[in-house]
């Protein structure tokens, strides 16, 4: 199915509950919605998106509005959809590790590098930061900590150029 | 005196000085097979693994932060760094998906030393993966064969462009230097010589009855298991699921080689474990070789400069790119926002998630078998911390 096709077959199962970013061929769905639409992606036998390729967080640069980028593919039938939920810094977003095991780590590092919260996930900590660093490095805010440890960070860059 | 003793052990047993249980066994992260600084917590009950809990981050070097941080052509040399078995791939990778943001045509010529260095970068990446993985269950005389004939191709990239692992080769629009003179003859010498290697490989690992005991029906992943983890490339394909972007969805110029896509059909137990992992990553060479062929035949003359752009200022949007890489689907996710720096690069790196079925598939297993699956994941710690 082609994009047109995948958004006409949502519209009939839920209507409303999502909207489309036309010229980017996105759908935009709100975390309160998540849930519903992610488990009819993964169940509906026409669409079947088995294999969820990659989750993208990304900073808005308002300082509060948050998102991730789904990309999924489907072996079976050969098409592509890619969802985005957008949040408000503090908003959880529905895990979908239970339908797709891939979203376990990629929502962990999302969480780790953006700090969006995913609610009903298995072990949301950090996964390639250490357990005790503060702050999400990945935000368009985050500052460069001037001590880890005890150790202070090296501020002078410019051997670098 | 004995009944003394034995009554001591009565004492000691009453005491349950041999404790039952769950134990946990760190392993790594320096261990040298985990292939990288990766550390696993192993939940073991004697010597049969429960669960296992892999420890990330040792070697994250903030790529995706850097890449907030660099014009778009500035960024090739971190891409190398991810994946350092096959830096090409990751090159490739990441200039495709901006070139699709640009919506860049290349020149033929361009297309086709870009399919034939990362043929051979294939096979150097398949050539350590086998070696080490035989190396995981104790054969060693592959591994010094295979490293021998690996040496052959960096020798090639060194030739190509100077560096033997970090290439900086491919470019957004092109690639950075024309092929050098006899690098084709060199090449086909190359090929002409590795061949019969392969066999050779076959006759004394892959055939090899330890081997087999080692690596046959030992970490089985079904299929629909695979799809689910998001694990790709050779370690999908060896669970029998036909599935290659380089046959499915050719990109460059994929649809004019003739190749096949080995599949994991359980020749040697079940169809999905670590043997049959191993061989698909064998039989690629293969494939690779008659790639190679094909591409040093049909390569067109021209100039390979002509496509770089000047400046590389791709419009507002986003892109995600997908590539078959020697370990899996690579993908990128490239958010613009006009300038010459992207706003948000994310990787998505395939031995990442090939690592996260580790625990699955290891379960009821014993330890040593660990690092047979494990070796038989062929992961890369550069592209899985970044």
């Amino acid at each position: 199915m082609n994009f047109a096709d995948i958004i006409k077959f949502i519209e009939t199962k839920t209507a409303g509950k999502f909207s489309i970013i036309e010229e980017r061929e996105v759908i935009l769905v709100s975390p309160a919605n998540w849930a519903e639409i992610s488990t009819l992606l993964k169940n509906e036998s026409e669409l079947d998106f088995d294999y969820l390729m990659c989750i993208s967080s990304y900073d808005k640069g308002d300082n509060k509005t948050y998102g991730a980028a789904y990309n999924f593919f489907s072996l079976k039938k050969q098409h592509y959809l890619e969802v985005r939920v957008d949040t408000e810094d503090g908003t959880a977003i529905p895990s979908v590790t239970s339908l797709w095991q891939t979203a376990n780590w990629h929502e962990r590092e999302a969480y780790d590098m953006m700090g969006i919260q995913f609610e009903g996930h298995p072990n949301l900590k950090r996964i390639l930061l250490s357990d005790d660093w503060e702050g999400y490095p990945l935000r368009k805010n985050f500052k460069e900590p001037d001590y880890y440890h005890g150790m202070p960070v090296p501020k002078d860059k410019s051997y670098w150029e | 005196m004995a009944e003394v003793l034995i009554q001591k052990d009565k004492q000691l047993l009453d005491k349950s000085v041999l404790e039952t249980g769950e134990m946990i066994l760190n392993m790594g992260p320096q261990h040298p097979s985990t292939h990288g600084v990766l550390r696993l917590k192993i939940h073991t009950d004697g010597e049969v693994v429960s669960k296992i809990e892999p420890v990330l981050g040792y070697l994250h070097r903030c790529f995706e932060k850097h890449s907030e941080n660099l014009p778009y052509e500035q960024i090739v040399p971190f891409t190398d760094r991810c994946d350092y078995l096959a830096s090409m791939h990751m090159d490739h990778a990441f200039s495709m998906t901006v070139e699709k943001l640009l919506d860049l045509e290349l020149p033929e010529r361009v297309e086709y030393i870009r399919v034939l260095v990362s043929e051979l970068q294939r096979i150097a990446s398949h050539l350590l993966a086998v070696g080490t993985f035989g190396l995981d269950v104790g054969a060693i005389t592959p591994f010094t064969w295979t490293l021998r004939d690996r040496e052959r191709i960096l020798d090639l990239f060194e030739q190509l462009c100077g560096a033997r692992l970090l290439y900086n080769y491919i470019w957004p629009g092109g690639v950075s230097h024309d092929l050098p003179p006899n690098f084709i003859e060199h090449t086909i010498d190359f090929v002409d010589y590795f061949e019969p290697n392969i066999d050779e490989l076959n006759d004394v690992l892959t055939t090899n009855k330890i081997f087999i005991e080692r690596s046959a029906d030992v970490g089985i992943l079904p299929a629909e298991v695979g799809i689910n983890f998001g694990v790709s490339g050779p370690s999908l394909r060896g669970s029998g699921v036909n599935w290659d972007l380089r046959k499915n969805e050719p990109y460059s110029v994929y649809e004019k080689f003739d190749f096949n896509v080995p599949l994991g059909k359980g020749e040697m137990g079940t169809a999905g474990d670590c043997w049959d992992r191993y061989y698909v990553r064998v039989q690629e060479m293969k494939e690779s070789v008659k790639i190679i062929r094909q591409a040093c035949e049909g390569l067109p003359d021209g100039d390979v400069h002509g496509s770089l752009p000047k400046k590389i200022r791709p419009e507002a949007g986003e892109v995600y790119g997908r590539y078959e890489s020697a370990r899996g689907d690579v993908g990128f996710y490239i958010i613009s926002n006009g300038k010459n720096v992207p706003l948000r690069v994310k990787m998505r790196s395939p031995a990442f998630c090939n690592l996260s079925v580790l625990s699955e598939i290891s379960e009821g297993w014993m330890i040593s078998d660990v690092i047979a699956i494990l070796g038989s994941l062929d992961i890369v710690l550069g592209e899985i911390d970044r």
